[in-house]
């Protein structure tokens, strides 16, 4: 059986995220909570970020989910971590664009990110991905 | 008999899916259709469409016949009484919803129980949530056994004199599970209770004689059944019905009409309100013809067949889990699985570009997810087009999951 359309998706980049997820936990102090689900699916994602002076200073994450909404969160936190809050939005909206399979920006080096560019071929999978993200939004945004 | 011909009658699965012949295991979600039921649409509103009840044209009355029809063959399928007890909803949601919402605000007071169980569908839980919330009522539910069936004696311990309401699914949409609905209605009855059965996985796949269950009420869904989407039925005893206030007001469903007060039509059109899904209900007509046809027994056995030699096969893959009842002949035609590590949605991503439909998530139970201490699940589902040829390219599917996943961890 040919893996071709499956490697499109499910990048090693991504597999390495989901099994060894950075910033995995929750932020004890002075954190914004952000707690969402997808209620189509069950996956659930519990962000904590410490905003400081318009910049994102640290977050992490907890969840439950599949691989790709988990390395979601996981290269997310990591891309964020020391931004401002206005460059994590862009990012977001980057993100947003990317998983439409529209033209973005590229302004940002988007790192890891990257990788989850073949998601906008799986229709279906679009939501996993972008869970964290909006998570991350609404909390930068408190 | 049920032999491979009966695939030809199904015009959706002859094709290609991400460069493989389609295999459809997601019948529990919906159903494929088979021609009959579309050219009955397609029949409908090509000579005969008009509104019902109302024209003294040919065209209306030719679309009342075939609608009342309809619920005749609905009738006849149930084994109910009377057309009386025949009410068309837009599906089982609708069906429970109409008996909380009507005989549940009129009979539950407070300090009332309402059981349920939890194996059941959320259609089957929150429209009872809502009322045991609005009544100060308790929702109380049977705990399952280790393997996904319900215990009489738990049953038993559960329902009390205090219990007005008991629903519970004839078999679950996620254990697959089949329950004694009879035996939980005696036991509902000799408690003053009114039995409510969830027939959406139950009225696709097997018998269902209303009078022999002697359940006071029955929902279940044209689309899980070879019927269109947005068609389903409530059953309810007409010494029920007769009593209950419809839920929804309009036209249609009145018989004179005041300035400050108005009257209802008799059973079953004052639960009826606007003008009803026709083409619908003449398309879960045909297929009420085409499941006899075939035969429900012939269906069931197929079924039990099937779902035997799946769980023979999937046991066959390292790490993977199957949850519920082992015994094929206590399950309706569904296994839901875990494989390993994988998440069920990497699973069925997998299956999907191998041309395979299965369904991934939590199927609408998350408080059943929460006893199996499971996120998600994937669930094949099968009926009378599905062969084990299906279930062969499902295993093979799996495993190149397996391999895929476990390649790059």
């Amino acid at each position: 059986m040919s893996f071709n359309n499956l490697d499109q998706l499910y990048r090693s980049v991504i597999m390495d995220h989901y099994k060894n997820p950075r910033n995995k936990g929750s932020l004890e102090t002075d954190a914004v909570t952000i707690d969402m689900n997808n209620p189509t699916c069950g996956d659930r994602i519990h962000l904590t970020l410490k905003v400081n002076d318009g910049v994102v200073e640290d977050a992490k994450f907890d969840g439950e989910g599949c691989s790709i909404s988990m390395s979601s969160a996981s290269m997310m936190t990591q891309i964020i971590k020391g931004k401002k809050v206005a460059e994590a939005l862009e990012l977001a909206d980057i993100f947003s664009k990317m998983m439409m399979g529209e033209e973005y920006s590229d302004k940002y080096d988007l790192e890891d990110v990257e990788a989850l560019q073949g998601v906008s071929q799986f229709p279906a999978r679009i939501k996993c991905a972008t869970l964290a993200w909006k998570a991350m939004e609404k909390g930068v945004k408190e | 008999m049920i032999n491979k011909d009966i695939k030809s009658y199904f015009p959706i699965l002859n094709q290609q899916v991400n460069g493989h012949p389609l295999v459809y295991l997601d019948s529990a979600a919906t159903s494929q259709k088979p021609i009959q039921v579309i050219e009955a649409i397609k029949h409908y509103y090509e000579f005969d469409n008009s509104n019902v009840h109302r024209g003294v044209h040919t065209l209306g009355n030719r679309a009342t016949d075939k609608y009342e029809g309809a619920r005749e063959k609905v009738r006849n399928f149930i084994n109910a009484k009377t057309t009386e007890e025949i009410i068309f909803t837009r599906g089982t949601t609708t069906a429970l919803n109409t008996v909380a919402s009507s005989y549940g605000r009129a009979n539950v007071e407070q300090g009332d129980e309402i059981v349920i169980t939890h194996m059941e569908h959320h259609s089957n839980i929150i429209p009872w949530q809502q009322l045991a919330k609005e009544k100060n009522a308790t929702l109380k539910y049977i705990d399952l056994e280790a393997d996904g069936t319900l215990d009489l004696e738990k049953v038993r311990a559960t329902i009390t004199p205090k219990t007005k309401i008991v629903s519970v699914s004839m078999a679950s949409n996620v254990l697959g599970t089949i329950n004694p609905i009879k035996e939980i209605a005696k036991i509902a009855h000799a408690n003053g209770a009114v039995m409510v059965a969830d027939g959406a996985q139950a009225a696709p796949h097997m018998k269902i004689d209303v009078q022999d269950l002697d359940v006071d009420f029955l929902g279940f869904s044209g689309h899980k059944m070879c019927g269109p989407t947005g068609i389903g039925v409530l059953y309810g005893k007409k010494e029920h019905l007769e009593k209950m206030e419809p839920i929804e007001f309009g036209g249609e469903m009145i018989d004179f009409v005041g300035l400050h007060d108005s009257t209802w039509k008799e059973l079953p059109w004052k639960f009826e309100g606007g003008t009803p899904i026709i083409a619908g209900a003449i398309g879960l007509g045909a297929a009420i013809d085409f499941l006899t046809e075939v035969g429900l027994d012939n269906i069931a056995k197929h079924e039990h067949a099937l779902v035997g030699y799946a769980m023979d096969q999937l046991e066959t893959i390292d790490g993977l889990k199957i949850f519920g009842p082992r015994d094929p002949m206590k399950r309706c035609g569904l296994v839901t699985f875990n494989l390993d590590d994988v998440h069920p949605h990497d699973v069925a991503t997998v299956l999907d570009m191998n041309g395979i439909a299965v369904r991934a998530g939590h199927h609408c139970a998350q408080p059943l997810m929460k006893c199996l201490q499971q996120v998600a699940t994937a669930r094949a589902s099968f009926y009378l087009y599905n062969t084990e040829e299906d279930i062969d390219r499902l295993v093979a599917g799996l495993r190149s999951a397996k391999e895929y996943f476990g390649d790059v961890f």
